[in-house]
């Protein structure tokens, strides 16, 4: 090994701020990276194996427990499987008080990100802890916006991390007209909250990190996605969940014990916030454009930097989703539609506040699962995030020090607010220099 | 030596750490959750790393490690008994670190069905896995000393504030002894086996959650783990009387604490008996 070659090494424990555990090998060589591998170790588990010969409502109260910050994404995608399974057709109270629940993870999740893990970032602190000092008025906002979220996952399913409301065919309990009154008050004044959020992240300082990749989301037949069964495209193409594996390859790669995915060509493919914003921005109503256009970003935007921008105006219309649901509200006692179980083979989806989560399960003809597959977001983008970390890292500029490096690394990753014990955990970056 | 004997010296302002192994992370939600709480214990103690929230330094020596997850690599073993050796007190949360959680179902695997596992689902590169993986997921206590245990699925934030209160009071947790119907009695929720023929493991299962699943009209599943006096005979004469099948009584006991003593001997033949 000559001068030239000389090979600087530099461990850093844990890429914080992400919900998991993982490595990040770099390899710089002449100016140029030579190896950007996102190594996920977290432990295997095996719900895909464990819960075969499992009845559905076991399934759905165990899929859970993949991920404490999406529980709902599994349940919902789950749910939505057994239901085309067996041919149930949901109530419009059902798919509404579903769209709710949902919707709550939407804005617990996002608020939780935007201002506790990804905020920080834009603004120089190590955690949203130490930001809450300088910005204490920002965070309680967030933290506000992110309880609420929680509030109507605790109305729904008893608490908001695993909750337990969700069955298939609809849910155990109905909550009563003044229990859902209750949220009304809380999410009117959220909205004020909302609009100064989208407010003040519009003004965050922005590094450039394009995304030349196919970007791919859910496409509602009149609203802003959360769940649907068709699937559009940054290229234009439509299809129906029924025919995802046609059009994208998962498979399982050396560095990782999360499963990637590409097109079946092998290019990446963005999931999330971005990409949902970008395909529906016809679904959202008028005035909640033109509050994304005020942001002076244009959409369709290719600048990964924007998910912070995106989430937020995703959590702004999610409090008016739900507040118009509230707001229609009428008890009834019958939460639930009777189903019968049958053999059978579906697909479910639904988009997580990380992407588009789905899921199949192949069914006995008691409806015990015989086969499941889990697709999670955050293992879908990861051949995206490797390719953007290479680009993005060669535009912040290799010769920059290790340290500024792992930060704006660390940056890049956290826009996709990767949750990665849907998939795996924890990361440690490895810079090697020849 | 008492626990109160024990925690006699605990440092005024502590030195905390937060560590996950093999979970979903929701146990450690149980503290980000509330951020406002998150902020005021701050205010209290000295929170050293915690990585989802932000503060990193891993092997620090800390006066209480909170310890979320089961242990199932080798990678894993190391790193827990690093993580004990700095740390004057450990406190596992959560199911995963009390029994090894829902993923300690592989538990009832051999050998060559895991291997079956394995291959199933990372078919490219399984030599890997095989590699990392331990044949089972166990609790933290299985392999260190642990000082304090919090059950559940996930914990909830009033449990873990009360318990690091506790601490700093140099008392020992409380433990909650009952089983969910007693929570049911209180509260006044009607009782959803007897009013509804639906199956509740409530009065075999501890109570913590303040009987989330009967309050919403459903049964109990398990979450919390076996109460301290649980009758498992009874509880499961009852279920097989109300026409659940074998598996299906296996099933219940076998889901998130599987490996709690008294559910794992819960087997096929210990039903038809």
């Amino acid at each position: 090994m000559n001068v030239e070659n000389r090979t600087t090494k530099i461990e850093v424990p844990i890429l914080a701020r992400v919900e998991g555990e993982g490595a990040l090998d770099l390899e710089i060589t002449a100016g140029k990276i030579t190896k950007c591998e996102l190594r996920i170790y977290e432990p295997p588990r095996y719900f895909e194996k464990f819960l075969e010969g499992r009845e559905p409502n076991e399934v759905i109260d165990a899929v859970a427990r993949i991920c404490g910050i999406c529980p709902l994404a599994y349940q919902a995608g789950f749910s939505n499987a057994y239901e085309a399974a067996f041919g149930v057709e949901l109530t419009p109270w059902i798919y509404d008080m579903r769209l709710l629940m949902f919707l709550g993870e939407w804005i617990e999740s996002h608020y939780l990100h935007t201002h506790l893990l990804a905020a920080p970032d834009f603004l120089n602190y190590r955690s949203g802890i130490e930001m809450a000092k300088d910005y204490p008025n920002e965070v309680l906002r967030g933290v506000r916006l992110q309880h609420l979220g929680n509030e109507i996952l605790k109305l729904l399913g008893g608490r908001s991390v695993h909750p337990n409301g969700m069955k298939v065919g609809g849910f155990y309990r109905a909550p009563r007209e003044e229990e859902v009154a209750a949220l009304i008050p809380k999410l009117e004044a959220a909205l004020k909250d909302a609009k100064d959020v989208v407010e003040w992240f519009s003004q965050l300082p922005f590094p450039d990190a394009e995304v030349p990749f196919k970007m791919v989301s859910l496409r509602h037949p009149t609203e802003y996605p959360v769940f649907a069964t068709e699937v559009i495209t940054s290229d234009g193409e439509t299809f129906n969940i029924n025919d995802y594996d046609e059009h994208f390859r998962e498979f399982h790669a050396r560095q990782s014990t999360a499963l990637h995915s590409t097109t079946i060509a092998g290019e990446p493919i963005l999931l999330g916030p971005l990409s949902r914003i970008n395909l529906n921005f016809d679904r959202l109503p008028p005035h909640i454009q033109e509050m994304a256009n005020a942001t002076g970003i244009k959409w369709p935007s290719r600048n990964m930097f924007h998910s912070i921008i995106a989430r937020s105006i995703e959590g702004y219309w999610a409090i008016e989703r739900a507040l118009e649901i509230c707001r229609n509200y009428t008890y009834t006692d019958k939460p639930a539609l009777e189903y019968t179980p049958k053999a059978a083979n579906a697909w479910g989806a639904v988009e997580a506040p990380r992407g588009i989560q789905i899921d199949h399960v192949q069914l006995d003809e008691r409806g015990y699962a015989t086969a499941i597959r889990i697709s999670a977001p955050t293992s879908q983008n990861l051949p995206c995030i490797e390719a953007n970390l290479r680009s993005s890292l060669e535009t912040f500029g290799l010769d920059k020090p290790d340290d500024e490096l792992r930060l704006h690394a660390e940056m890049v990753i956290r826009n996709y607010d990767p949750c990665i014990s849907c998939s795996a955990h924890f990361l440690t970056l490895n810079i090697t220099r020849q | 030596m008492s626990t109160p004997d024990k925690l006699i010296n605990f440092a005024k302002r502590p030195k905390i750490a937060v560590h996950k192994f093999s979970s979903c992370d929701g146990c450690q939600l149980a503290l980000i959750n509330d951020a406002v709480s998150l902020l005021e214990l701050a205010t209290i103690v000295d929170i050293v790393h915690f990585a989802e929230a932000g503060p990193l330094d891993e092997f620090a020596e800390v006066d209480l490690a909170i310890i979320e997850g089961s242990v199932n690599t080798h990678h894993d073993v190391h790193r827990i008994e690093m993580v004990r050796a700095k740390a004057k007190y450990v406190l596992s949360v959560g199911a995963c670190a009390l029994t090894g959680g829902i993923q300690a179902l592989r538990n009832f695997t051999d050998e060559k069905e895991l291997r079956h596992w394995q291959h199933d689902v990372y078919p490219e590169e399984t030599e890997v896995i095989i590699e990392g993986d331990l044949a089972t997921a166990k609790p933290i206590s299985a392999y260190v000393k642990v000082d304090f245990e919090l059950p559940g699925c996930p914990i909830n934030t009033g449990q873990i504030l009360r318990a690091i209160r506790q601490i700093l009071f140099g008392v020992e947790p409380e433990k909650n002894v009952d089983p969910v119907c007693t929570t049911c009695k209180h509260a006044g929720v009607t009782c959803v086996m007897v009013a509804k023929n639906e199956s509740c493991l409530g009065p075999v299962v501890a109570d913590g959650c303040d009987a989330i699943c009967p309050k919403l009209g459903r049964g109990c599943y398990g979450c919390y783990g076996p109460a301290k006096y649980a009758n498992m005979d009874a509880m499961i004469a009852k279920l097989k009387e109300m026409g659940l099948s074998d598996e299906q009584i296996k099933h219940k006991f076998h889901h998130i604490n599987s490996q709690a003593i008294t559910f794992h001997g819960v087997t096929a033949r210990t039903i038809s008996q």
